[in-house]
């Protein structure tokens, strides 16, 4: 390759990167620049209908319901103000689990309910030994409980 | 002070002093490594969520955390060399590139990894902080690609500059996409309001992974800074000088 | 074995900690050569200069 090929190459180059770069920030950033959006957003009627969109909160406990022996199963999602039922058959990750947050991508369906073709879970920022979270449960239950205690109402976003 | 700097900014100067720190980041570095890479693999405990898949933190924050540490030597390299017309500051810059896309690349294939089996994907499109880091990378690309389009290196130095600098917005949108804007990946566990959110056990190692990884991030851009020098100077009498005398100047 | 094996998850965390170590392994590698590269040429092009002296 001759000097100059290389120059155009890598200003090419460079113009793709910058072009690439700017779409996905477009493309990232576009719907408020949320990833998903909130229960009570939801709830409240405040979402999208024409296209799929990603709801995120923590999953209800005592909440799951699977049915036997298929991959079908319910649950209710809550952000402490609100709370959503959403269906979805399918695999899902290892840290999806009651209590914990989870983030659901699919639509509303006519009957109130959302329905998930795909389901992600979050962790949250705490990392510690399972004895410690064990001694740490009771606290964390009366955190959760007071929580909910002053929680707004469900219609109040 | 200031003729302190001026002196350890020119380049023959830095040439040798380099050669002299470079052991002194390379070997702490590497010992701390080492514990924190046993540690974290052997020592510390799983997590109450994750299990041991949690472990992959022990390379993934340090990489993270350094992708934007070498971007941030870059901009401020390019800024200082605009400014004050300084050699060696355009050379930091130009050295500190390649690593800070290594460890980007780092970053996302290990966060990748990790995502996988805890949130149920390897990469999600439109989450802000896997997008932001990722342009991350395109920016570190950019840059390398504009540098070695121009010729000259003066005028590489500042078209590279200014690029280096624009994009400074963009690891500030790294940082606090988490809390800026909704997204898959957690928030903040060792910078959290009321202290790092991590048991003891685990959290030593990953202290002594981060500074270990500091320092030979430290040793590697001081290697690549010193080359980026001799090849800028390599027509200066310093240079002919250094390599006719005995030690030479490897 | 447990210690490698990490419930399921070691093929994930020995995969994170083999691909670190082996870029930056790979990058000082071949920061070193280009280095040495660099010195050699200027050395011959000098050598060269001060032997038509």
């Amino acid at each position: 390759m001759k000097p100059r090929q290389q120059r155009m190459l890598a200003v090419g180059l460079a113009a793709l990167g910058i072009a690439i770069a700017a779409s996905l920030t477009l493309r990232a950033f576009k719907d408020n620049m949320m990833f998903f959006i909130d229960i009570s957003v939801v709830v409240a009627g405040d979402h999208p209908t024409e296209r799929t969109f990603r709801i995120g909160g923590l999953v209800v406990d005592g909440s799951v319901e699977r049915r036997e022996g298929s991959l079908e199963m319910s649950f209710r999602v809550t952000d402490l103000k609100c709370e959503l039922g959403v269906r979805y058959t399918g695999v899902l990750p290892d840290l999806f689990r009651e209590g914990q947050g989870v983030v659901a991508h699919g639509s509303m369906a006519d009957d109130g309910v959302f329905v998930a073709d795909k389901i992600l879970a979050k962790h949250d920022e705490n990392y510690m030994a399972p004895e410690v979270a064990a001694s740490l449960a009771k606290h964390v239950e009366d955190q959760t409980a007071s929580l909910q205690d002053g929680a707004a109402e469900c219609g109040s976003i | 002070m200031w003729n302190f700097f001026k002196q350890l900014a020119s380049p023959p100067h830095f040439y040798r002093l380099a050669a002299t720190i470079i052991p002194w980041l390379a070997v702490p570095g590497l010992l701390l490594i080492a514990y924190g890479a046993y540690a974290g693999l052997f020592l510390a405990p799983e997590d109450y969520q994750q299990g041991d898949a949690y472990r992959i933190i022990y390379v993934h924050v340090p990489a993270a955390y350094l992708s934007m540490m070498a971007y941030m030597f870059m901009a401020l390299g390019g800024a200082i060399g605009l400014v004050w017309r300084m050699k060696l500051a355009h050379a930091v810059g130009a050295a500190a590139a390649p690593l800070g896309a290594a460890f980007t690349f780092l970053a996302l294939v290990t966060g990748s990894i990790w995502g996988r089996p805890m949130w149920g994907t390897w990469w999600e499109w439109g989450d802000p902080r896997l997008t932001s880091e990722l342009i991350l990378l395109f920016l570190y690309f950019g840059y390398m690609a504009l540098r070695s389009a121009i010729d000259d290196t003066a005028k590489a130095d500042k078209a590279s500059a200014v690029l280096a600098l624009v994009g400074v917005v963009n690891v500030v949108v790294v940082h606090f996409s988490v809390e800026w804007w909704s997204s898959l990946h957690q928030g903040q566990t060792l910078f959290k309001k009321g202290g790092p959110g991590m048991d003891a056990e685990m959290l030593y190692p990953l202290i002594a992974m981060i500074v270990g990884f500091t320092l030979v991030f430290g040793a590697l851009l001081a290697r690549r800074i010193r080359t980026e020098v001799l090849h800028r100077e390599r027509r200066t009498r310093w240079v002919r000088e250094m390599i006719l005398s005995p030690a030479g100047g490897r | 074995m447990d210690a490698m094996t990490m419930g399921n998850y070691g093929v994930y965390v020995w995969s994170s900690f083999g691909l670190t170590f082996a870029v930056i392994i790979l990058s000082d590698w071949r920061s070193r050569i280009h280095h040495n590269r660099i010195y050699r040429d200027i050395e011959v092009r000098i050598k060269a200069l001060e032997e038509r002296q």
